[in-house]
């Protein structure tokens, strides 16, 4: 028998891509059904139906770029951008809503910038992105939380038919927290949260556990060594600290406490899943501290002061932008090389 | 406790150290045939001394270094040379490369050999020379001349620590272990002969922990001679073992890039290449045999030989008791940083710490890479600090300046980023593409740029003999004007060169005409732009006087103003119709007087010079007839 001859190394560690991309699904788990025992069974709706039309895009893609689809469909890549944009939309959107938003995520921001690896943008939120932009009301009706209103979340059959045969479901939809917080005027934090039903202890009803369910899976990634901590925890320390400085103790020109941003909107979900992107984020430890802490601060200062209700996505965009920047100058220093950067450009 | 420091990245493969471990280290014994590459250590190839058919014995040296960076070879049993001839040897690329080849006779005879046992008398110098011919190069795997690696200069660099490398973090490998294990005592003693030659401020030994019992034996051996050295444990974890890595570990600095340990007053030794230079030094041994691990699920029984350098890998693993079937591949060294060798025949050499035998199942065949997806896992795991993910990129773009300006040259091969990679890409394998590469482009760079030094200074001298020649043509033209202004001077105003020949004819001919008859008729020249043939027909003129020889001066003068005349009046076709007439006219006249020389016997070089002048008229012929032809087309279009 001919002997193999390959080169070194001859071992392998444990990790494959495709285990990655599944651990991240994983993960997602205690957020998603914090989601949908609070919100009902339209997460989940959204989710499948995402993950069904991503792999049909995917494999389109795959079948018109002459690459061999089993392999490339088995990365589970394209699974993991369909959950986390079916996750970020509305629960009960559309069929045809989530057909658009990911098509555009998988086809335009994934396969024509060269596919898994290449893109510069995160793929679900360029996908968010475009249906905020161009369907700003179905993409902020957000159903009301479970016990609101005596207000009981559709069931399965029900999200259903609402995503695949979409009527109006203005009834069961109603301001969230940072809606609210926003469009806050004159009165004491105190008083918007006595007046508003959907705010629960920290922030909105709901979101606080979906946050932590994020929160959690996130932990989950972090002890599986799939990320580095460096991203979050500077995002979200940067949020905080944002938060605090113009917290001015609950007054009606306040923007809302540390906690409640951290437990709002996407945040969790930003922090663990959407940032620690690797392909669009940056590279070296130093350069996703850099990376996480200016998305936290672009998240506050849109959430504050910008158009739109939640800001994750326009922040990880900004900052996609400038990742191949902070990489830049965030070379680490080489063994044996010279303690600061004087060799850098050389 | 010592401090200790960490060094950046590393993995933790599976250890897969225990398989080796059953068994203390036993003897390999003699294989009837052994081969001995010239070429087992970084370096000039060694020579042979020995010729086929010649009897040697054990530790007879067979190969003489050749060169500074080089070490000998030695038989490493008694027996006969059968062949001297490439065979393959060891090494990553599967080829072939001169080898001596041994028919043992089994007797194990020893050549006579004396050791030292008070080397404390032998001066630096001595030692080194025992150490060099005694063949000793790096054994941890690198095979570098140990004693290149002492000699550093007392005076440049002062060597304040001595680090034995007792880490090996190599998965499977067990060797240095177990040399440790049982050879604790000769590795001390190796090291004050080394702390001798060296002089250095501290003694360390640096050992991994998972290797207690190595550790141990080596502080019982300490506390046994008395000796100094300081044993050193450090967490497990790959690649310590590495120079680099390992200096950090135990003196938390670090080996500027390019440099060598000595700039930081720091020289490496591996336990095994220790014991060799005891051996050496005080038995007098030179270095025949090394520990060897046998490991891997395909052979029956892993474990350590001390084996004959030179034997082939089948008899070792057949020791073993090795399955060839369950097989996969061979790799020499680990399973990290080893390689996988051709064949089972290929010889034990100097560096061959391991032969590792995996089946598919233990170390499957690599699957095919997946789209990197940036997750910066190989650069958490790169013990050199570099950002393997955008040398990748840039080795597959070809992108060789910003290979080499992200330190690609820095990087160990020490494989843990294609290690960590979870798409499974063979980074290391594109590193030694790129470094190959990037080595190859300087190389051209610089035959290229000697081109182009050589061929500036050709065409500079080029450059400065026609500036010198045009100087001359420029002074010799000054010259002329000047004789020009002189005859215009005086009085001669005429500017046309006709007319000026015509009257320096009419000179000539009175000239001749004056002088007296029957001498040789003076040379004559028709015209001051006498091309070679008219020179020619005037040699030949010149040659034969004849009668109506003055006549030709006013020949000459009526072809002149008959020229003028005619160049006056005619057309440009007619012209060139009687420019193609005189130029055959000439030609008749040449073969004409060709003939008559000929028939007259005429010296030789006149013959020669009129048939060269002939051939020189033909192309003008032809030229006459053509510039005839297109103008007749001309006006007939």
């Amino acid at each position: 028998m001919a002997l193999m001859q390959v080169s070194s190394p001859h071992a392998h560690g444990p990790l494959s891509t495709p285990t990655v991309m599944r651990t991240v699904l994983l993960a997602t788990l205690p957020g998603v059904i914090a989601l949908t025992y609070f919100f009902g069974f339209g997460t989940l709706v959204n989710i499948a139906w995402a993950c069904l039309v991503a792999l049909g895009c995917e494999a389109l893609a795959l079948k018109l770029r002459n690459r061999p689809l089993g392999f490339y469909l088995n990365d589970a890549s394209a699974l993991v951008t369909a959950t986390l944009l079916g996750i970020a939309m509305p629960p009960y959107a559309p069929w045809w809503l989530i057909l658009v938003g990911v098509a555009f995520a998988i086809l335009i921001a994934k396969h024509l910038y060269g596919g898994l690896g290449y893109n510069p943008f995160n793929p679900a939120m360029v996908g968010y992105v475009v249906l905020l932009i161009s369907f700003p009301i179905q993409m902020t009706a957000w159903a009301a939380p479970v016990g609101i209103n005596a207000n009981n979340p559709p069931g399965l059959l029900q999200a259903l038919q609402l995503c695949f045969a979409p009527g109006s479901i203005d009834a069961m939809t109603m301001a969230t927290p940072l809606d609210l917080l926003k469009q806050n005027n004159g009165l004491l934090l105190e008083d918007l949260w006595r007046q508003n039903p959907q705010f629960g202890r920290w922030s909105g009803i709901g979101w606080e556990w979906a946050n932590l369910g994020f929160l959690a899976g996130g932990g989950y990634l972090l002890y599986k060594r799939i990320f580095t901590w460096h991203a979050p925890v500077a995002m979200l320390a940067s949020l905080s600290l944002m938060a605090a400085l113009f917290y001015d103790g609950g007054s009606s020109a306040s923007t809302g406490s540390p906690l409640f941003h951290l437990l709002s909107g996407g945040t969790m979900l930003g922090a663990f899943f959407i940032i620690t992107d690797p392909v669009s984020s940056a590279v070296s430890n130093r350069g996703r501290l850099i990376f996480g802490a200016a998305i936290g601060v672009l998240i506050f200062l849109i959430r504050s002061y910008g158009n739109y209700p939640d800001a994750v996505a326009f922040a990880v965009l900004i900052m996609n932008f400038a990742a191949p920047f902070i990489d830049y100058y965030t070379q680490p220093r080489t063994y044996g090389h010279g303690r600061q950067h004087e060799e850098q450009d050389s | 406790m010592r401090k200790i420091w960490d060094f950046h990245g590393g993995v933790h493969p599976a250890e897969n150290k225990l398989q080796s471990l059953q068994c203390d280290i036993s003897s390999a014994g003699i294989p009837p045939q052994l081969t001995f590459p010239l070429s087992q250590h970084i370096g000039a190839p060694a020579e042979p001394i020995v010729e086929v058919g010649e009897k040697v014995r054990k530790g007879q040296k067979i190969a003489e270094a050749r060169g500074f960076i080089s070490v000998p070879v030695h038989a490493s049993t008694s027996g006969t040379i059968s062949a001297i001839e490439d065979r393959l040897i060891a090494h990553a690329s599967g080829l072939s490369a001169p080898c001596i080849v041994l028919d043992s006779d089994g007797q194990d005879e020893w050549i006579s050999h004396q050791g030292t046992e008070d080397y404390s008398k032998l001066e630096k110098a001595e030692l080194l020379k025992i150490i060099r011919d005694a063949g000793i190069a790096g054994m941890g795997g690198a095979g570098f001349p140990t004693a290149v690696k002492l000699a550093v200069n007392p005076d440049a660099h002062k060597i304040q620590t001595l680090i034995i490398n007792g880490t090996e973090c190599e998965p499977y490998i067990t060797a240095d272990d177990v040399l440790m294990r049982e050879r604790a005592a000769d590795i001390i003693a190796g090291a004050e002969i080394l702390r001798h030659i060296l002089n250095p401020d501290e003694v360390l030994i640096g050992v991994e922990d998972n290797k207690g019992a190595a550790a141990a034996a080596l502080k019982g051996a300490v506390r046994n001679s008395g000796s100094s050295v300081e044993i050193v444990t450090f967490p497990t974890k790959y690649p310590s073992g590495g120079e680099k890595q390992l200096i950090e570990i135990l003196t938390g600095k670090q080996v500027p890039s390019g440099g060598l340990p000595s700039e930081l007053g720091i020289v490496c030794q591996n336990v095994g290449s220790v014991v060799a230079i005891y051996r050496a030094v005080v038995h007098g041994e030179p270095l025949i045999s090394r520990i060897t691990t046998v490991t891997g699920a395909a052979v029956a029984q892993a474990q350590n030989f001390e084996v004959l350098l030179g034997s082939p890998m089948s008899y070792l693993l057949q020791l073993a008791g090795f399955q060839p079937e369950r097989c996969a591949r061979l790799v020499m060294g680990g399973p990290m940083m080893g390689f996988t060798v051709a064949d089972h025949e290929v010889p034990v050499v100097k560096t061959t710490n391991c032969l590792l035998a995996p089946t598919a199942e233990e170390l499957p065949a690599p699957d095919p890479a997946q789209a990197c997806i940036r997750c910066g896992l190989c650069a958490e795991a790169c013990p050199a600090s570099l950002l393997p993910q955008q040398l990748y990129w840039f080795a597959r773009s070809r992108e060789y300046e910003k290979l080499a300006a992200h330190n690609l040259f820095d990087c160990i091969e020490c494989g843990a980023c294609s290690y960590a990679c979870p798409s499974h890409i063979p980074l290391v394998q594109y590193y030694r593409a790129g470094k190959a590469e990037v080595t190859q482009m300087r190389h051209d760079q610089a035959k290229s740029e000697h081109s182009r030094t050589r061929f500036e200074a050709r065409q500079e001298r080029l450059e400065r003999d026609a500036a010198a020649k045009e100087a001359q043509r420029a002074a010799r033209k000054q010259a002329a004007e000047e004789r020009a202004r002189q005859a215009a001077s005086e009085g001669q105003e005429d500017a046309d060169p006709i007319q000026a020949a015509i009257e320096r004819a009419q000179a000539k001919k009175a000239a001749s005409q004056a002088s007296v008859d029957g001498e040789a008729g003076p040379k004559t020249e028709t015209s001051q732009a006498a091309d070679t043939e008219q020179a020619a027909t005037t040699q030949a003129d010149t040659a034969q006087p004849d009668a109506a020889q003055p006549d030709a001066a006013q020949l000459a003068i009526e072809r002149a103003r008959a020229a003028r005349a005619e160049s006056a009046e005619q057309s440009p076709l007619e012209k060139a119709n009687s420019k193609l007439q005189r130029l055959q006219e000439r030609q008749a006249k040449s073969e004409a007087k060709l003939q008559q020389s000929r028939e007259d016997g005429a010296a030789e070089n006149i013959i020669e010079a009129l048939e060269s002048a002939l051939e020189k008229l033909a192309p003008k012929i032809a030229a006459a007839e053509q510039e005839l032809k297109a103008l007749q087309e001309e006006s007939e279009g």
